[in-house]
């Protein structure tokens, strides 16, 4: 066993965020354990973004180019890694804990009889084994993790490593066949309904959330205004989606997302341990509340009492005019 | 038909937790419920009873863990599964992922017959969002993760679509049953127990089935999970920004937030 693979996640052509943060997490372990690092990149018409892997640090290459895979489905992916891994025998088989990520990780690793960990935050390496630091009960505590034998599989949580950036670095892509035909796929997808044109929670950079203190749907306006202004995603806590003030693909939190943005800014959200669990490792917190003994001061690396309805949209109008937008 | 919904014993989402020298954890809850069914479950529980509402049949509560979990699968009982059972032996301690999706899928098999198995997007302990995939693998089904919506499913042609809530937006999927979904909050909303679900429930008697009822030896683990410590707290201390206007409270934040290197 010798070799540490990532694996390349694309979407219509583009090489995700989080992928090139596993493959930075990844050339280090390379280093680390000294060893090649070779990216894995499938999909279809994928001819382009497995040549650009090279270039964000990959030694090898290996693409699978077929229709098939066009979207992703783990019934199509899953056989084609647990293959590939299952002939060449890597150490170490790395991806980011997307959704995509997740559930392709976890078909390699069964199919290989693999120990399996996801959502590193810090990796490290004692000897020839890689030692995952990863939140565990929600994000409440941590732990050390370890895989005791044979390959390692592993994932890693978006932001915790940084994007690597392309150097324009080249070779040739080792083009492998797929292993499942359409007609033995259990699975077809019928439709899609793109999000697109929304800042992503768990990639953004800069994310404006809102509480309870916006007081109703169109609370949210003044919230969604800086947001935008940022370039941030918008956030928002349980309560407000409980509420049905927005939908829940904004909540942050334990049981919505957890981010790690550069940035957050939490206005009108008291700051309930729930909600702490999944913002607490932003860089910079600020906190807008009326409630000056609000949880979320605590936490927060700025904080100002008052009435978010007039301190937003004048943080809003500062940074228009910073910004020269 | 028949559905099963796996699901665990968690930390309450308010819980406050200890580690001790050692490395053993403890917690407490301000509430007085230290343990609950894992939130995420409870949408999965709910998916359930609501499929074999529509469609007939049973729904089956499986559990994984120790007697203590028999909470769990009260509550699901009292929220109107129609059986539940608990996997518990002393052998399945410390299982990974893999190992915990070996004792379920064999769980899934004795209970037989089984159309759909239901799990939460994760559990809010290990936090692996891993077990739903690895428990297909081992039954050899169809996963479907993340689901935000079953829009159809016909048990005589043996198909189901459902809509996948992936970063980008909805995938919308077919499949041949049997599958093992996992559910998102967005699904439903779970409804709460009824007294006479709830007397039910309590006097209900749970089947707990050992190692040997499912012929393993152990789970089996792979990965070492001992050593658990405390989050280093957050250095800063919060600076209240104080000034005359709310404009002049906005000027000072932005020139701190810039000479964070933030913006």
């Amino acid at each position: 066993m010798s070799g540490v693979w990532v694996w390349m996640e694309q979407r219509q052509g583009a090489i995700s965020t989080i992928s090139r943060e596993a493959i930075s997490a990844g050339r280090n372990l390379a280093a680390s354990l000294g060893s090649p690092l070779t990216a894995l990149v499938f999909g279809h018409n994928v001819g382009d973004v497995a040549a650009a892997a090279f270039g964000l640090g990959a030694d090898a290459v290996i693409g699978c180019d077929d229709e098939t895979l066009a979207d992703f489905r783990v019934e199509a992916y899953g056989p084609l890694m647990a293959q590939l891994a299952g002939q060449r025998q890597p150490q170490v088989i790395l991806a980011g804990a997307s959704t995509r990520g997740r559930d392709l990780m976890a078909w390699a690793a069964a199919d290989l009889d693999a120990g399996l960990v996801s959502d590193g935050i810090g990796l490290g390496v004692e000897g020839q084994t890689v030692m995952v630091t990863r939140p565990v009960y929600a994000g409440k505590l941590l732990a050390k993790v370890y895989v005791k034998d044979g390959p390692q599989c592993l994932s890693v949580r978006g932001r915790a490593f940084p994007a690597a950036e392309p150097t324009g670095a080249t070779g040739n892509v080792e083009w492998v066949t797929a292993v499942v035909a359409e007609s033995d796929l259990p699975t077809k997808v019928i439709g899609f309904e793109s999000s697109e044109g929304t800042v992503s929670l768990t990639d953004a950079k800069i994310i404006v959330s809102g509480g309870r203190g916006v007081g109703g749907p169109e609370g949210f306006g003044p919230v969604a205004e800086l947001a935008n202004v940022l370039g941030g995603a918008l956030g928002a806590s349980r309560a407000t989606v409980d509420a049905g003030w927005i939908p829940y693909e904004h909540q942050v939190g334990q049981t919505g997302k957890t981010v790690s943005p550069d940035l957050y800014i939490a206005c009108g959200i008291s700051g309930a341990i729930q909600h702490q669990a999944g913002m607490r490792t932003s860089k910079v917190i600020v906190a807008i509340n009326k409630d000056v003994d609000a949880p979320i001061f605590k936490l927060a690396n700025y904080g100002i009492v008052g009435d978010l309805f007039k301190v937003v949209p004048a943080l809003t109008a500062e940074f228009r005019r910073r910004l020269g937008k | 038909m028949k559905v099963v919904v796996c699901t665990k014993q968690t930390p309450s989402t308010t819980a406050v937790f200890t580690v001790r020298a050692g490395g053993s954890v403890s917690w407490d809850d301000p509430g007085g419920k230290p343990n609950v069914v894992n939130p995420w479950d409870e949408y999965a529980i709910e998916e359930a009873i609501r499929l074999t509402e529509k469609q007939g049949g049973t729904a089956v509560a499986l559990t994984l863990g120790t007697e203590a979990s028999q909470e769990a699968l009260k509550t699901a009982l009292a929220m109107g599964c129609h059986e539940a059972i608990l996997v518990s032996d002393g052998a399945f301690e410390g299982a990974d992922s893999l190992g915990t999706a070996r004792v379920l899928a064999a769980a899934i098999r004795k209970v037989g017959g089984v159309d759909v198995a239901f799990f939460g997007k994760q559990a809010i302990d290990g936090d692996t969002g891993q077990t739903t995939v690895q428990v297909a693998r081992q039954l050899g089904w169809t996963p479907l993760t993340f689901v935000s919506a079953i829009q159809a499913i016909d048990p005589a042609a043996g198909t189901i679509t459902v809509a996948r809530l992936l970063e980008e937006g909805k995938q919308i999927v077919t499949a041949r049953l049997p599958v093992v979904i996992s559910v998102v909050k967005e699904i439903n909303e779970p409804r709460y127990p009824s007294f006479m679900g709830i007397r039910k429930a309590n006097r209900a008697v749970i089947p707990t089935w050992t190692a040997a009822d499912l012929g393993l030896n152990s789970s089996g683990s792979k990965v070492d999970w001992s050593n658990v410590f405390a989050l280093p707290a957050r250095e800063s201390k919060v600076e209240m920004i104080e000034a005359d206007s709310v404009e002049e409270q906005a000027r000072i934040l932005v020139d701190r937030l810039f000479e964070e290197k933030v913006i």
